[in-house]
């Protein structure tokens, strides 16, 4: 997502410099002006201890707000207000070893808030919005975060300096204490008030990398007491006064809409209080979900078609099919390759399809809405926190500054919860909008609801050819890529040029091999379901297909795949380093183990790059076992190598379970996978073992969330087929090695 | 229907429909909200509990089946084999976005108590119930592992 929204903040929003950023951090928020020295009460709930050994405090804490990203408290704890959504992929733990490592603070002192909904404070600064995405959250953050804190420090050391009456340049800080040669010490908590009076500085000096102490090593993450004890809060654990909670009976097809429905038989339903229609459907608003969940069932409901999409994936993939004989939009201008094809000594046609994907996160979407005078207060798993707002905001019919929105932990999002229409959150708004008894309302997607409603990765059909000379060297290559913008119809949609949506042809039009002509073109047409981004967006099939393909120049030119790689990479040195890293740990020059089989891929999305071997085997009825996997990453400098080593197990698992059995199918325009028992993700028998090198660039850091996932999928296909010979082009491999 | 039974120890009493299941009863009216809702139909073990010590998926359990029986929900698995599980989830960052991890780990401790030194094959047999969509499976093996290690048995 970062290179489209990246253009989208030059327009949306100033871009923020380093000097700029403290201007609006100081002046720009009144509740967040530094040195007004307010005192609140600390958000105990929302601040996480980051060890469990953390002793319970005696009495009342007072928070000190040193900037829009740091607060000290009494208690000698130092909250991180962390402005990006969690996930799952570390930003609570991230985002805070930024802060102690340039404030000098113990790792054990460090606590961490989710910030307001507030863009002035909180965009992300590739996006002009406050958002979680593209794997952009560090990346982002990254200066951002070391100057408030710098800043922070620099307010203890002169709090310090005037209490002891000595020059702030002979003070020093160290694990939380601010210390001077005379003898003199406080904790950060001891001095907070006083550095809350402090001006912040113009700016700050910050550490040089050489000097960090923390960064780049194995920290604990903060949240793993709270998800271990029950105590974490999601948005399914929300519990407000009087709370009701609402199911939504949605249309069974894209774009039906309700015709008549008759409530009666849910009405009845014991616990059940109101039944209301909303945009998307007929709620059913209950005392309990049990409740909810009998009244939905009971209700009676015509739906009218008339504007839904009623193909299934076998006429849309058949569309598809048809589109790909003429040219697309044009992404990479190759000139006439037909003609430079036509001399070429060898040529590889394949065509590739990839099906809808969902994103299946463990906790459905949910979304908790209370709406009384004051406003309108959400409590979810915001992405996007500005247009989340903004939804909410005009669904209510209430201004914007009084929606507050309270970020909560999300049971997984993989690109889910961002969505430029804030689909379940303007539902929940709707609901609690209609319902007549203004309790607040927890809106739950059963799994079935979060199955069938939509926001999938989209469907993609890939026609490529691509030739080599009589040495083996590419000549020309050409991709034509049919599916659906995610973009279009979206506010994003300016970052369409000339017909492209840039998330369609992600690395395909940017392929990195030394190709002497590189034509691709896109079509994509309008289809009645709606789309998403899906953990690595259009990486996910592009980085597929390009690295079979690039594995299949090297057959074809009897070249080693690492070899041939490497020799089309000379201009990218970080591509060849994660893949000879990778090759390096999978001994790739030695044959593989008895029985067992390799292949490779390596692929840059959101400025990360990984290579991956994976070493398999089949047995005599077709049945594949990943054994193991070796992934080198180059993220730039890696913050936290654990949670970079998390990303990459996460991002393999799923990229795994992908390539093996996942596929959104519609007959007649209905989702025929509506539970895990139909749309089954990896499960642990099948996770192989996984090694992760990280291969230090020296590179500012760069996300790790999405871009484990690209590699895997080429790289089991590569090796299915060094292992026997079948190319697999039409994922989910599902049984088709049994069939062969 | 009112149902008497026992939740991390402590004899509780619910009125509720006899057919609402555990998983809801648990966290709605008793505010236990460790145990998740994932699926609803058995297949995803974000649920998971322990029913009379033995693994069990809440969310298609009748309230009116476990009258007169014990519950242990995360919140109240406080015994040897839980603290070395917690333990080792901690240790080992096992967590990602979370949301599975207390059904994760009640199986798990359900899984150390019948076997107190389980190889890689039985433990995948024993938590492939469970799924986990941030793919955190190889730390769970390894904290199994290192679980069994600190409670006696091979590791
Ligand atoms: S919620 Fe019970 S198994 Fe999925
Ligand atoms: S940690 Fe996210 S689903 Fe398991």
């Amino acid at each position: 997502m970062k290179r489209y929204i990246d253009a989208a903040a030059v327009t949306a929003s100033p871009a923020l410099s380093r000097r700029r950023f403290l201007t609006v951090t100081t002046l720009g928020g009144a509740g967040f002006v530094v040195g007004c020295g307010q005192r609140e009460q600390a958000p105990a709930a929302a601040a996480v201890p980051a060890s469990a050994a953390a002793e319970p405090a005696p009495q009342p804490i007072s928070l000190e707000t040193l900037n829009a990203f740091v607060r000290i408290g009494s208690d000698d704890t130092v909250t991180a207000v962390v402005k990006h959504l969690d996930k799952g992929q570390g930003v609570t733990t991230g985002l805070p070893s930024i802060v102690a490592e340039e404030m000098d603070a113990d790792w054990s002192q460090m606590r961490f808030e989710f910030a307001p909904a507030d863009a002035q404070k909180y965009a992300n600064l590739f996006f002009g919005v406050q958002g979680t995405g593209g794997s952009t959250a560090i990346a982002n953050s990254w200066m951002q975060y070391r100057t408030a804190a710098a800043g922070a420090r620099a307010m203890l050391v002169d709090a310090a300096a005037k209490r002891w009456s000595v020059p702030a340049a002979e003070i020093t800080v160290a694990a939380g204490v601010v210390s001077h040669p005379s003898g003199q010490s406080a904790r950060f908590g001891e001095l907070a008030a006083d550095a809350a009076g402090e001006s912040p500085p113009d700016a700050p000096t910050l550490k040089a990398p050489e000097d960090f102490k923390l960064l780049g090593t194995h920290l604990r993450r903060i949240d793993s007491v709270a998800k271990t004890d029950g105590s974490a809060q999601y948005t399914i654990d929300t519990d407000l006064p009087d709370m009701k909670v609402a199911l939504v009976a949605h249309s069974p097809r894209f774009g039906g809409r309700v015709g008549a429905f008759d409530a009666t038989a849910a009405q009845a339903v014991e616990g059940v209080s109101e039944v209301v229609e909303v945009p998307t459907g007929v709620a059913v608003i209950a005392d309990s979900f049990w409740s909810a969940r009998k009244g939905r069932d009971a209700l009676k409901i015509e739906w009218d078609d008339s504007d839904a999409e009623l193909r299934g994936t076998e006429e849309i993939l058949a569309d598809f099919r048809d589109l790909a004989t003429t040219p697309g939009a044009t992404a990479s201008d190759g000139g006439d390759v037909d003609a430079t094809l036509a001399d070429a000594s060898q040529v590889v046609e394949l065509t590739f399809e990839a099906p809808f994907l969902a994103h299946a996160t463990m906790e459905p979407m949910d979304c908790v809405v209370r709406l009384d005078e004051s406003g309108c207060d959400i409590w979810t798993g915001s992405q996007l926190q500005t247009v989340d707002q903004q939804v909410a905001s005009a669904v209510a019919g209430v201004p914007l500054g009084n929606v507050r929105v309270n970020t909560l932990f999300a049971g997984g999002s993989f690109g889910r919860r961002a969505v430029a229409n804030s689909d379940y959150i303007a539902e929940a708004v709707a609901v609690a909008r209609a319902s007549r008894s203004g309790a607040p309302v927890k809106l739950i997607w059963t799994r079935e609801d979060d199955f069938t409603s939509g926001h999938f990765r989209p469907m993609s059909l890939h026609v490529m050819r691509a030739g080599i000379d009589a040495i083996g060297q590419p000549v020309g290559w050409s991709h034509r890529i049919v599916t659906q913008s995610i973009l279009s119809g979206t506010p994003f949609e300016g970052l369409i040029s000339n017909g492209v949506d840039p998330s369609t042809v992600e690395g395909a039009a940017n392929l990195p091999y030394a190709v002497k002509q590189l034509q691709v073109d896109v079509h994509t047409p309008r289809i009645g379901v709606p789309v998403l981004w899906w953990r690595s967006v259009g990486h996910t099939q592009n980085g597929w297909v390009t690295e079979v393909m690039i594995d299949q120049l090297a057959h074809a030119a009897k070249a080693d795949p690492v070899d041939y790689r490497l020799g089309l990479l000379e201009t990218h040195p970080r591509h060849r380093a994660v893949l000879q890293r990778a090759a390096a740990a999978a001994n790739w020059s030695a044959p593989a183990p008895e029985g067992r089989f390799r292949g490779v891929a390596v692929h840059e999305s959101f400025s990360s790059f990984v290579a991956q071997v994976a070493e398999i085997s089949v047995d005599s009825v077709g049945r594949l076992k990943v054994h193991r996997v070796f992934c080198a990453v180059d993220c730039g400098f890696a913050i936290n190598p654990d949670v970079v080593r998390a990303q990459m197990e996460g991002g393999i698992g799923m990229g795994l379970g992908a390539f093996l059995r996942e596929g959104v199918t519609f007959s007649e325009g209905q989702v025929l996978s509506n539970n895990y028992h139909l749309y089954r993700p990896l499960r642990i028998n099948e996770m192989p073992e996984v090694e992760v090198y990280i291969v230090n660039s020296g590179e500012a850091p760069t996300g790790v969330g999405e871009p484990g996932l690209p590699p895997i999928a080429p790289a089991v296909t590569n090796a299915i087929f060094a292992a026997t010979g079948q190319l697999i082009t039409t994922l989910p491999l599902g049984d088709q090695l049994s069939a062969g | 229907m009112k149902v008497e039974f026992s939740v991390n120890g402590e004899p509780r009493t619910v009125d509720v429909p006899g057919d609402k299941p555990v998983l809801w009863v648990v966290r709605e009216d008793l505010k236990l909200t460790a145990s998740k809702f994932g699926c609803g139909i058995g297949q995803c073990g974000a649920c998971t509990v322990l029913l009379d010590g033995n693994m069990t998926r809440s969310c298609g359990l009748p309230v009116s089946a476990v009258a007169g029986r014990e519950i242990t929900t995360l919140e109240g698995a406080d015994d040897a084999v839980a603290k070395a599980v917690r333990d080792a989830w901690r240790a080992l960052d096992v967590v990602q976005c979370g949301y599975c991890q207390s059904g994760q780990m009640m199986s798990a401790i359900a899984l150390l108590r019948s076997n107190p030194s389980p190889d890689n094959a039985a433990i995948d047999a024993a938590m492939s119930g469970n799924l986990c969509r941030c793919a955190t499976y190889q730390r769970i093996r390894k904290a199994i592992h290192q679980a069994a290690g600190e409670l006696g048995g091979a590791a």
